[in-house]
């Protein structure tokens, strides 16, 4: 919605297929458009926030293939083929994703804005490593910034998640 | 009995920001709603000598576009303190990043096209880009006067003062620039029609912008609806009006509903901390006894002013410290500058002050030979002591919070070795503290409304705007305590100016004791209404009543709120509600006198320096936060790590740079804030709990204080560790290897 392109007919488009969340998306993309903006704009999933836009921050992150990207600067299109993961798609069947779980009991999170981001990133991290210890912790989710909370809560909510607590 | 209060129970709003569900304004689609953007000033200070934006509005696609040709009818001007900020620029732009022309377009490709189709002459003015500057005689004006505001604070004599004092000691300090960066920037869909103002926006005072919005445009208070969603943060950089204005004034022109999103960059040119330049003058005793203190503090505004007359009200009120002082003078000055306009941010002045008092207290002490930790138990006011004249006395008790915080970080370890520690040939530690005390609250004015339905379950009514600080969580454990139900049968409703009551501001740590208190009135009031329905019920009079679990009881007997409910109204209908008002008045008069409760703020930091590349890592970090009660234990936490965090962001690295006014550094690449690279080892938060706090259960709020005294408990430590005292933050490895080296002779 926010860049409409149907108002630009010169450029060309690509079509695309991708799974998001489960489900497989078929469209045709303009090459510029991010898989931010598809996602919220064109797909209405608006969990993954628009912050940076430098892809320092991580407020966009989602995840592709099961890795962490920034979507602010990851094009659509790169996305064709891949299996995208949100925030929404995180929970199964009503039930919360470990870590957001964690991220409740733990009080890893105040204004929420970093936390659809934050909980991704710390998803792809314990995919890869079951059980890091704070060190690896710390320095995976550095291209994640929060504002709020200070880092300690969300430190504690991946280990308490790793470790089954 | 006790169901929620003091518990770490879970926020009402963690599912909906757990799953993607918490809708922020930016999230928003508000049928008809078409894009806007900004055309912002190249120039530092310039006059605006005509703006064409004919071609821009021919555009197809393009809905209207605002300049200051297109504010007929519309009171222009705005600010918290003085009206001096335009919506859009009128006769000249006073900041590089200053909104000179809109355009709301169809969406945002074509707005941009729109922008650069805007034709606007400039012709460029003499800038002012540092304070000093800006004060001399015969400097380029931004208004009338480059002088925003000056507040004097005058009690004893201090040239007597000094004249008894057996040491007099003069510091200046200075502390840099810094922007809030709450991850969300400023976003405003703004809905003008000719029957009022609807505006959805990212405002932590919806009240206070209501107010302005219904004056710029000519409508009573009722026509304008101020809604606030979720809020990404916030940290005074959303405190009263900001880009409202200019949101439904485009939408005026527009004929729609205009959503305006600021980037990164554009919030970088909206609001910041004051930087500051501060001179501390303090006369002391050989025994360490403080008698005379006289300060000077300049603080850069910025552009306008926004809340800078209050800022610098509250540093010179704040760099007393929370010590006792026979005699203080302070003057305290907002000076204009061509840069983006400073406001509040978290725990406003006090960052700076502290910065100066508190890096000035160790330079007497270390001059004296007094260990650090004594010379401010020594000059520390207690609990009931005035603290300053006129003011409310003391609540709390800061000297015990300190000797926690030493303690913690293991104080008493360091002063047997004296002095730093070397681990190895590079790296040396050292521990330091700082402490300070603000008044806040703001002012006593919160009202609530508290609704029982007919199923016995709760939606409370309130002003506060839920930032992240977990007020609507704080408010339901209030509500959930006072009527014994539990924590899921409450909803809290807050900051949609048509429908909550009024509330003043959601900042100054005020929420959970002011509006705390008016959720727990209303509370009563639905109680007190529970026990006139349950005595016609069991007639008996109330005194034989008391009231459990959602139950009212009775000589054995017992029955829900709801049925009580049901049996006024008839069948399954009706409902009670609950008014609570705070007010000066209100609660006996005691909220009346400022300040409603005295803050502290308490670090100490244990600092590991490479000396070779004057790095600086932080093994452990303890702050101290004194909060009466804790409403939710794990939230007060998570508030006073936060602001820790946000503290040492400004101490280690965090400037706004300006060249020729330009700013360098408007974005996160350049501009570095904390990362979870930056946590310390160890943070480590220390909740006094005395129940002395106004609010309710005797608590009292928090989330300032912590942010405050990071800057001088890093610097003192590195002093111990090094002997190099360093005056000016941020503490960047360049600017410590430089002090270190010119320590050594080799500069």
């Amino acid at each position: 919605m926010a860049i409409n392109e149907t108002q630009r007919p010169d450029i060309d488009r690509i079509p695309v297929s991708l799974t998001v969340n489960g489900r497989t998306v078929t469209d045709n993309v303009p090459p510029e458009l991010t898989l931010l903006d598809f996602l919220r704009d064109w797909l209405g999933l608006k969990g993954a926030k628009r912050s940076c836009d430098l892809q320092v921050c991580g407020a966009c992150t989602v995840l592709v293939n099961g890795r962490a990207v920034s979507s602010c600067t990851f094009l659509a299109f790169e996305a064709r083929n891949a299996e995208v993961t949100t925030i929404e798609g995180l929970a199964q069947n009503g039930e919360l994703h470990p870590l957001q779980q964690s991220f409740i009991d733990n009080a890893a999170f105040q204004c929420g804005f970093c936390t659809p981001g934050m909980i991704l990133a710390a998803k792809s991290l314990l995919d890869q490593n079951h059980h890091p210890n704070e060190e690896e912790i710390r320095a995976y989710m550095k291209g994640n910034i929060c504002r709020c909370t200070g880092y300690k809560k969300i430190v504690e909510a991946i280990v308490a998640a790793a470790n089954g607590d | 009995m006790t169901t929620t209060v003091g518990k770490p129970v879970p926020r009402i709003d963690a599912l909906d920001k757990v799953t993607g569900r918490a809708a922020y304004v930016g999230d928003l689609e508000i049928p008809g709603m078409v894009h806007g953007l900004i055309l912002r000033s190249p120039w530092p200070h310039a006059r605006v000598l005509s703006i064409d934006s004919t071609e821009a509005e021919r555009l197809p696609g393009v809905l209207g576009v605002l300049t200051r040709d297109h504010l007929e009818g519309i009171d222009a001007y705005f600010g918290s303190v003085v009206r001096d900020r335009p919506i859009v620029a009128m006769d000249k732009v006073r900041y590089q990043g200053e909104p000179v022309a809109a355009v709301a377009a169809r969406d945002l490709a074509t707005a941009q096209e729109a922008l650069e189709l805007i034709r606007v002459e400039y012709e460029e003015l003499p800038l002012v880009s540092e304070m000093e500057e800006a004060l001399v005689p015969g400097s380029p004006a931004l208004h009338e006067t480059n002088l925003c505001a000056e507040q004097h604070y005058d009690w004893g004599d201090v040239e007597e003062g000094f004249a008894q004092s057996d040491r007099v000691f003069e510091d200046t300090f200075t502390f840099p620039m810094v922007y809030h960066y709450a991850l969300e920037p400023h976003t405003s869909i703004g809905h003008y029609t000719n029957q009022g103002i609807t505006v959805w926006s990212t405002a932590q005072h919806p009240f206070l912008v209501r107010s302005d919005l219904a004056r710029m445009f000519g409508f009573s208070l009722h026509q304008v609806r101020i809604i606030v969603p979720y809020l990404g943060g916030g940290f005074g950089s959303k405190s009263y009006t900001k880009m409202e204005p200019l949101a439904v004034a485009l939408s005026k022109v527009a004929g729609r509903p205009v959503r305006l999103a600021l980037s990164v960059e554009e919030a970088f040119k909206t609001v910041r901390r004051h930087a500051a330049r501060l001179t501390v003058k303090t006369g002391v005793k050989l025994d360490g006894t403080f008698v005379a203190r006289e300060c000077l503090i300049y603080l850069d505004t910025g552009a306008y002013a926004d809340n800078g007359p209050l800022v610098a009200g509250r540093a010179g009120e704040r760099i007393a410290g929370p010590y006792r002082w026979p005699s203080l003078k302070v003057s305290s000055s907002a000076v204009y500058t061509n840069s983006t306009p400073a406001g509040s941010f978290r725990s406003i002045g006090a960052p700076q002050a502290a910065w100066a008092s508190e890096s000035q207290v160790d330079i007497i002490a270390h001059d004296l030979g007094i260990d650090p930790l004594e010379i401010r138990i020594k000059n520390m006011v207690s609990r009931g002591e005035e603290v300053r004249r006129g003011q409310r006395p003391l609540e709390g008790d800061p000297a015990t919070g300190l000797r926690l915080a030493a303690e913690a970080v293991g104080w008493d370890d360091e002063a047997a070795e004296e002095s730093g520690r070397a681990v190895s040939s590079a790296l040396v530690t050292g521990k330091g503290l700082g402490c300070n005390l603000s008044g806040v609250g703001s002012s006593p004015t919160s009202t609530a409304l508290v609704r029982m339905h007919v199923d016995g379950t709760l939606t409370v009514l309130v002003g506060t705007t839920e930032l992240g600080q977990g007020s609507r969580s704080a408010m339901a454990q209030v509500a959930s305590e006072e009527l014994t139900v539990p924590m899921d049968s409450v909803d809290v409703i807050s900051s949609d100016t048509s429908i909550v009551p009024y509330d003043r501001s959601t900042g100054s740590s005020r929420s959970t004791t002011l509006m705390g208190l008016a959720v727990q009135d209303g509370a009563i009031e639905v109680k007190d209404q529970l026990l006139e329905l349950a005595a016609l019920h069991f007639e008996s009079p109330v005194e034989e009543l008391s009231i459990e679990e959602g139950q009212v009881l009775c000589r054995g007997e017992s029955i829900g709120f709801g049925e009580l409910i049901q049996e006024e109204f008839g069948g399954v209908a009706g409902e009670l509600m609950g008014r609570g008002y705070v007010t000066p008045r209100s609660h006996g008069g005691r909220l009346a006198q400022s300040p409603v409760f005295w803050e502290v703020g308490i670090s100490a930091a244990e600092v590991e320096l490479d000396v070779e590349t004057g790095a600086i890592r932080i093994p452990h970090y303890v702050s101290v936060a004194d909060v009466g009660k804790a409403i939710n234990p794990q939230q007060c936490e998570g508030q006073d790590e936060g602001a820790a965090m946000q503290g040492l962001g400004h101490t280690l690295f965090e400037e706004m740079l300006y060249e020729d006014g330009q700013l360098l550094n408007p974005n996160l690449i350049d501009y570095k804030v904390p990362t979870f690279a930056e946590l310390p080892d160890k943070l480590e938060t220390i909740l006094i709990e005395n129940g002395d706090g106004p609010g309710p259960f005797g608590s009292k709020g928090l989330g300032e204080g912590g942010i405050v005294a990071a800057g001088p408990a890093v610097a003192n430590a590195i002093f111990r560790a090094t002997g190099v005292r360093i005056k000016e933050l941020p503490l960047t490895p360049e600017r410590v290897w430089r002090a270190l080296r010119r320590a050594r002779g080799q500069d």
